[in-house]
This record gives C-alpha cells, sequence and structure tokens, in this order.
C-alpha cells in the first residue's frame, strides 16, 4: 500500500511539469497581453515595455517557465494585472468554488446514487421508465439553458431564490447553482448506479446473502451496493475536477466569483501568471482526486490489492 | 465496524446540508440589492488596472475616480461643457504658459489641504516611466516630459521642467507647443490631485484610495464589491444625492440585469445587446439610451503598398457608401447605435464641432455610386477584403457579418468582404500595433474629453498615438497645428472642422456609428442620467 502510494506520487511529476508547461505554452502562443492593457489605443512603447519588464514577459519563453515554477515552489504564483497577487485571488475564488462543488457532489451522491439504486431494483418498472426518460432529457439539454432557464423561473417570476449570488457565496446561495452544475453528472451516475446494480443482483454472492436470511436492507446497502459502486465512484472522482474547472458556464450564469470566473477573466485578458497559476492547483486536484479514487477501491472491494 | 462509520458520515452530510438549508430561508440578504438607507446598488466590472489617477483607462476603474475624485475642471453632465471646479482661474496670454489658481478650502477625506502641491505631485508621479502608468501620454505636451518619460532608457529627470509651483495655491504650466484648448482637458481623471498618502504608504493607498470628491470608499473587496458612503464634509457644490453607492461586480452583464428585473439592484449602466428587444417592456421610462462620447470606424492598413495607393480614396469612399447603417443601427443595434454623420460625436454640440452634414453623401448608403467609385478606385485589393475584429466581447461579430453583407449585395459580389475574428482583445490590439492587419479593421474611440480636439488628433495626426491605420496627410496636420494655435474657441473648432473635411474627402477611416451609452433603474431610485461618457451621474441619484 505505502510503495502504491509512493510510485503513484511520483508519476505525478512528470504529469505536472507536463501539464503547467502545456498551458504556459499555450497562453504565450496567443500573443503580447500587454497590447490589451491600454484600451482601444496602443499602450506607449516606453510604458509598454516597462510593463513587459515589470510582468517578465521581456524574457525568452523558457526562461519565463523556468523563473515562474522557481516561483511557484516557494509559494509565489505572481501579480495579476489589476496589482493583486495571484495566491490572493485564489484564496478569494477556490474556498467559493470548492463550496459549489461539495454542494454539486452532495446532490450527486444522494440523489444519484438512490435514484440509480431504485431504478436497478425496479427494472421495467414505471420508476424505471419515467426516471430513465428524465435522465436522458437532462443530458440532452446544456447547462447554460438548465442555469438561466433556473434563474429565470426560480430567481425573477417566482422570487424563491436571489438570481445572483452575493460575493460571499454561503451554502444555502449555492443550493440552486450546485444542484444546475451537478444536473449532468447526477444523471450520469444514476444511470451508471442503476447498470451496475441490475448486473450484480443476479450475481451469486447477493443469492448467498439472500438465502442465509439477511434482512433486505442489509444485503442492499452491504452485498449489493458496495460491489456495484466502483465505477460510480471512479465517475465522481474524476468529476471533482472536472466540476472545479468547469464552472465557468455556471458561474457566470449565477454571478458566482470562483475559479471558473478567474479562469475566464484571466484568459480573456491573457493574463498568464493568473490563468497558469490556476490551472496548476486545478492539475494537482485532479491528480490527487483521482489517487483517492484508486485508493478507495480496496476499501469497496477487499479483493483489490495494491502492491 | 465499517458500515457504522459509514452510515455516521451519512448521517452528517445529511446535517451540514440541512442546516445550510435552513439558515437560507430566514436570510433576506444583506448582500441583496435593497440594502441599508439611501444606499444605491450599482452593476460594475472588476477594473483592469491598479486604480490610480494616471493608471486608469477603462470605463470601471473610471466610475470609481468619477465618485472620489474632483480635479480642476468638471465636465458639465448635461453638456459636456468643462467648467471650473477646483480651478479658481487658469490664465495664458500665448497658449502656452498658463498659470493656475487652486481654490482654498478644499481638503482630501483624510483631512489633508488640496495644495497646488497636490497637483504638480500627482502629475509627475503619473508622467513618470518608473511609476508604470497606462496613462502617462496625457501629460506628453508639458515641457519636460520627455526627461521623465524617455522613448527608450531610464528616465534623467523626477519632475517635468515645464511644471513650478509658484504659492500655495498656484501653479504654473508651460506646454511644448500651443495648445488653446488644454484647460479643457484637465477635467480628464489623469489630472486629479493626490494626498501625499498616496507617495507615503501607496500599497495601503491603493487598496483603499483616498480622493477630494463627493464620496468616500467605505470598503473595497477587490473584484466583488465597493462600498462608498456620502461624504458628509464635502467642500463641492455637487454634494451627494444618496447615502452611498455599492458597486457589485458582476460575472455577466445579463445576471446583472436579471438581477434589476428581480428587484436586487437599482442600477444597471450597461444594458446586454440580447436583452434590448425586451427592456421597454421590463423597465418602460425607466431604460436610458443617449448618446455617449464613443465612435466605431473601420480603419485601413495604410502600411500594406496594397491598400495605399493614389486613386485610393475613391474606393474607400465607395465601402462607406455600400454600408447600409441605418438598417445595421436598427436590426442587429435596436437603434442603441446612430448613423455617423461626421468623425466627431453629437454630445459636442454643433458649437462643439460636431456636424450632421459634414460627410455628407460619402456616408449615405447608394449602391449604384459605391460600385462605380469601388471600380474607379481600382477595386478591392486582392478581389476580397478581410475586416478584422475581436471576437471574445462585444457583438462585433454581428455587425461585421452585417457590414460584410451591405459591401457584397452592394458590389453584387459574394466576395468583396469576409469578416476575420480574432480571438482575444490582446491579440488584435497585438496585431495592430505590429502593424499586421490584412485589411481594413474595426476601430472604436471613446474620448478623454468632450472635444473635437480628441476625435481627430489622436486618431488622424501623423504618428499620433492611436493613429493604428497610419494614415497621413500633410494638409490635416497642418490645420490641425493651426487650430491648437488658435486661442479664439469657435475658430479652433472651424479649422478643425476644415482638417476633418480633407479626412472626408481622403476617407483616412469609415465612420460607421456613434454609441449611446444605455442604462436601466429600478423604482427605488429616481433622476438617474448618463454624463457625456455614459457613466451614471451617480451623486444625483435620489432614493426613494
Amino acid at each position: 500500500m505505502g510503495r502504491y502510494v509512493i510510485r503513484r506520487l511520483l508519476q505525478m511529476i512528470p504529469v505536472f511539469f507536463g501539464a503547467t508547461l502545456l498551458i504556459f505554452l499555450m497562453v504565450n502562443v496567443m500573443g503580447d497581453p500587454i497590447a490589451g492593457l491600454c484600451g482601444d489605443r496602443a499602450c506607449d512603447p516606453a510604458t509598454a515595455a516597462q510593463l513587459r519588464k515589470e510582468f517578465g514577459l521581456d524574457k525568452p519563453v523558457w526562461q519565463q517557465y523556468l523563473t515562474y515554477m522557481g516561483n511557484v515552489f516557494t509559494g509565489d504564483f505572481g501579480t495579476a494585472f489589476n496589482g493583486q497577487p495571484v495566491t490572493e485571488l485564489m484564496s478569494t475564488a477556490f474556498p467559493v468554488t470548492i463550496r459549489l462543488t461539495i454542494v454539486a457532489i452532495f446532490f450527486e451522491i444522494v440523489i444519484g446514487i438512490t435514484l440509480g439504486v431504485l431504478t436497478g431494483l425496479k427494472r421495467g418498472h414505471p420508476v424505471d421508465t419515467s426516471v430513465l426518460l428524465l435522465t436522458l432529457v437532462v443530458l440532452s439539454i446544456p447547462t447554460f439553458v438548465t442555469g438561466l432557464l433556473v434563474q429565470l423561473l426560480l430567481g425573477v417570476e417566482w422570487g424563491w431564490i436571489k438570481p445572483a449570488v452575493s460575493p460571499e457565496a454561503p451554502f444555502n446561495e449555492l443550493i440552486v447553482p450546485g444542484l444546475v452544475l451537478a444536473s449532468v453528472s447526477l444523471a450520469y451516475v444514476t444511470r451508471l448506479t442503476r447498470t451496475s446494480i441490475a448486473e450484480n443482483k443476479r450475481a451469486d454472492y447477493v443469492r448467498t446473502a439472500v438465502a442465509k436470511g439477511l434482512p433486505r436492507r442489509r444485503v442492499i446497502t452491504r452485498h449489493l451496493l458496495r460491489n456495484s459502486l466502483i465505477p460510480v465512484v471512479t465517475f465522481i472522482g474524476a468529476d471533482v475536477g472536472a466540476l472545479m474547472g468547469g464552472a465557468i458556464v455556471t458561474e457566470r450564469i449565477f454571478n458566482i466569483h470562483g475559479v471558473g470566473y478567474q479562469l475566464y477573466q484571466g484568459i480573456v485578458r491573457q493574463n498568464t501568471q493568473t490563468v497558469v497559476g490556476f490551472v496548476t492547483v486545478l492539475v494537482l486536484v485532479f491528480l490527487i482526486a483521482n489517487l483517492l479514487v484508486d485508493l478507495l477501491y480496496a476499501v469497496l472491494d477487499p479483493r483489490i490489492r495494491y502492491a | 465496524m465499517r458500515g457504522a462509520t459509514h452510515a455516521k458520515w451519512a448521517a452528517l452530510a445529511t446535517a451540514v446540508a440541512l442546516a445550510a438549508t435552513a439558515c437560507g430561508g430566514g436570510d433576506d440578504g444583506g448582500g441583496g440589492g435593497g440594502g441599508a438607507e439611501g444606499i444605491v446598488s450599482s452593476s460594475w466590472g472588476d477594473p483592469q488596472n491598479p486604480l490610480e489617477p494616471a493608471n486608469t483607462n477603462e470605463v470601471q476603474g473610471g466610475k470609481v475616480l468619477s465618485m472620489i475624485f474632483r480635479g480642476l475642471k468638471q465636465y458639465d453632465p448635461k453638456t459636456g461643457a468643462a467648467n471650473n471646479m477646483l480651478a479658481e482661474k487658469i490664465d495664458t496670454t500665448d497658449s502656452t504658459n498658463f498659470t493656475i489658481t487652486v481654490k482654498d478650502g478644499w481638503t482630501f477625506s483624510n483631512g489633508e489641504q488640496v495644495t497646488a502641491k497636490s497637483f504638480v505631485d500627482a502629475w509627475n508621479y503619473g508622467a513618470n516611466l518608473k511609476n508604470n502608468q497606462r496613462n502617462a501620454f496625457f501629460f506628453g505636451q508639458i515641457e519636460g516630459y520627455d526627461q521623465v518619460h524617455p522613448e527608450s532608457g531610464e528616465p534623467t529627470a523626477q519632475t517635468m521642467s515645464g511644471l513650478k509651483v509658484t504659492g500655495p495655491q498656484t501653479f504654473t504650466v508651460k506646454l511644448t507647443q500651443k495648445f488653446s484648448t488644454w484647460p479643457d482637458t484637465l477635467g480628464y481623471a489623469a489630472f486629479s490631485p493626490l494626498p501625499q498618502a498616496f507617495f507615503t504608504d501607496h500599497a495601503a493607498w491603493v487598496s483603499k484610495p483616498v480622493g477630494n470628491g463627493p464620496y468616500t470608499i467605505q470598503s473595497y473587496a477587490k473584484g466583488s464589491q465597493m462600498e462608498l458612503v456620502k461624504w458628509a464634509d464635502y467642500p463641492g457644490p455637487d454634494k451627494a444625492q444618496n447615502g452611498g453607492v455599492t458597486l457589485k461586480v458582476y460575472t455577466d452583464n445579463n445576471t446583472a440585469y436579471t438581477d434589476l428585473t428581480a428587484g436586487n439592484l437599482d442600477l444597471v449602466d450597461d444594458v446586454p445587446a440580447s436583452q434590448l428587444k425586451n427592456v421597454k417592456a421590463d423597465l418602460g421610462d425607466r431604460y436610458i439610451n443617449q448618446p455617449a462620447g464613443i465612435i466605431q470606424t473601420l480603419a485601413f492598413p495604410f502600411y500594406d503598398p496594397a491598400w495605399n495607393k493614389p486613386g485610393q480614396e475613391k474606393l474607400r469612399t465607395g465601402l462607406s457608401m455600400a454600408i447600409d447603417r441605418k438598417q445595421i443601427t436598427e436590426t442587429i443595434f435596436q437603434n442603441t447605435r446612430t448613423p455617423a454623420t461626421d468623425w466627431t460625436s453629437p454630445v459636442l454640440g454643433e458649437a462643439g464641432g460636431f456636424s450632421s452634414t459634414l460627410c455628407g453623401d460619402s456616408c449615405k448608403y447608394d449602391a449604384a455610386e459605391a460600385k462605380k467609385l469601388v471600380a474607379e478606385g481600382g477595386g478591392i485589393p486582392g478581389g476580397t477584403m478581410k475586416i478584422s475584429y475581436n471576437a471574445d466581447t462585444g457583438s462585433h461579430k454581428e455587425w461585421v457579418d452585417a457590414v460584410c453583407n451591405s459591401i457584397n449585395k452592394a458590389l453584387g459580389n459574394t466576395k468583396a468582404c469576409v469578416g476575420n475574428p480574432i480571438g482575444t482583445f490582446a491579440d488584435f490590439r497585438n496585431q495592430i500595433t505590429q502593424s499586421k492587419m490584412p485589411g481594413p479593421f474595426r476601430a472604436g474611440w471613446q474620448m478623454d474629453y468632450p472635444l473635437i480636439q480628441n476625435f481627430l488628433q489622436p486618431l488622424y495626426y501623423t504618428g499620433a498615438s492611436s493613429n493604428d491605420g497610419k494614415w497621413t496627410n500633410a494638409q490635416f496636420d497642418q490645420l490641425v497645428n493651426q487650430a491648437n494655435a488658435e486661442t479664439d474657441q469657435a475658430k479652433a473648432v472651424q479649422t478643425f472642422q476644415q482638417a476633418e473635411e480633407v479626412l472626408r474627402d481622403q476617407m483616412g477611416a469609415i465612420p460607421l456609428w456613434y454609441q449611446n451609452g444605455s442604462a436601466g433603474y429600478s423604482e427605488r431610485v429616481s433622476n438617474v442620467t448618463l454624463n457625456p461618457f455614459s457613466v451614471p451621474v451617480y451623486e444625483q441619484i435620489k432614493v426613494s
């Protein structure tokens, strides 16, 4: 187990460097960001040169990358164009997005797995058919449509929620945006669970458990569900990273000042420091979430051993 | 036992979720729009640059400066006329040497006196290359600017020789050349005075700026919200009519508009294009749509030999006549743009140099004449022209496609014109400054101050800072010089118009339309107006 974790952690290093280098090159290919800083007029050349020097943009890209990575290891993620340190942007954006992700994952687990178990046990039943149909509808509507519709109905027409989330973004204001963000993944989780449950329902160990005279609840939670959750856990684990990085649409609609918003601003303003900084952290989140998923396998299915 | 642990976790998670929802029920929004007594909540965008007077060149940061600063001059919110604010008087006999007297009795909100030194120090700071100020070139006319802001290398002086403090409330300015309307430029935010606190603890000042305007900043959470409150001891005549203004950053102007219609926000000063169809039904007469000092043009790459041949003025005039401005402003912009009739803006007024006839037939849609002129001008270089624009903001794609459609239709050639989207604004600007445009490109100009000079000189004078197409014409330059030297304002305006006629005859850039400022507000507030810069006049807003 310990050796496995160490090996996995070592594997993360090249992935981490490769991903950040790629992002760094991609942002740099977009051209000189200073040109966009002066609005619809040209920066005067002396000031432009001075700004370039300040942000370290006058050096070759490889040198910029090395300096940048060197700084990152001392916790310095550089400065955004508005003079704010990127770490400060992160410290305000990440807590908000983490809260939003927690809400979304919570809905995925609670609603998704419940519906999945329900439909998996009752295949062909009207409940099963209607849930299948519902998830199909959710899957086929893009998030921004769901988001805008929910915002208009709940926020403007019925006045149940505020259409825009306040800057502090407390949990209660994030329930609806979280549900919108979770909607597509939720449908996937439902379908994955349903298939898995339906498959394992006829497995030998379930039959044995039933034959032993175990109560139905115990059969489902301890035997059936536990073994059926492996693909679901894999999906949810990968989804943690996807939700955090992919919240751009939801965050824009509901005025949430999180990671998606900062990334969008960084890309539009071509602010290398912001974009690379945020993506670096997201890459780490992805890698760690995947490692945790792999470790969870052993908990769910003791037959899986790590050497 | 493992099962028990699982159950515990699930119970805990449910409890947390329930707690979160429960506390949501009773909350009716400190963060919402209603809020405290007499406070106006207004939409805002995240300022791109640090908030300093000489460093702010976009409208979001400009809004804040307009609330917390007052300069020597202040532009009338209705007419745009430059009236004295902190200036007691500005004297000159030769349009080069100016003596400025600052009114007594003004203070910054931290109690510090506003003196002649407050201005001179601020201007010297703004001009100095070492301070990286985006608006440094505003001080370019002052003598000694070359030393503090050389084109290359290090500054050789710390202060401009043309600025001298001659008394506690007086200072003199020497310009490098005659510029009769220069005092009228002093209402621009870059010329604001700065307190000593700015220089002694710069970091603290930037995180919570201190000025001398009708409002003071109470709190500033970068990127999300700024709370400004009325400054009770403000000595100026334009005291705030409300208790304060809360500026809220929105991720998307659509969300701000939705929040306005839901009653959570008082003022939106940028109605999104997609909502223009509903805005009348949603807001009725609480929707403002009025001209601002912004003009959109099509510039040409005169640095490209293919676009700089003698006789091509006919081609450019022909293209101008092939654009159906009226139809595009009606269908695509829902009348939030007005077809251009000259190269300035209606906010200047006739006396200030705006003309509804100057461009004349050259700006009117006439397909037959357009086709003839384009042919006489040698046709479109290469057979197809690409109109470049940045695709990341605004609705540039829609109108560029419409312009191309109009040109193609008029010329009877489906390949005459295509749009050329460029991914980001930064890249678009980058290609412009490197003179790499493959054909005509969109150019927008928002005035810095309501003067006809500001619409012509920076854009079309040889080598000027925003002459992106590198158009050059000796006669135009000479007329501009002559107009700047003219001490009589009316004559100066007339001479500028003569220069504009040269621009028209050569069609140095195709004027498209004037942009309107658009805003909407809630039933809670009244007396909402936009100034000629399309910024709300916050201090006049009344809260019921």
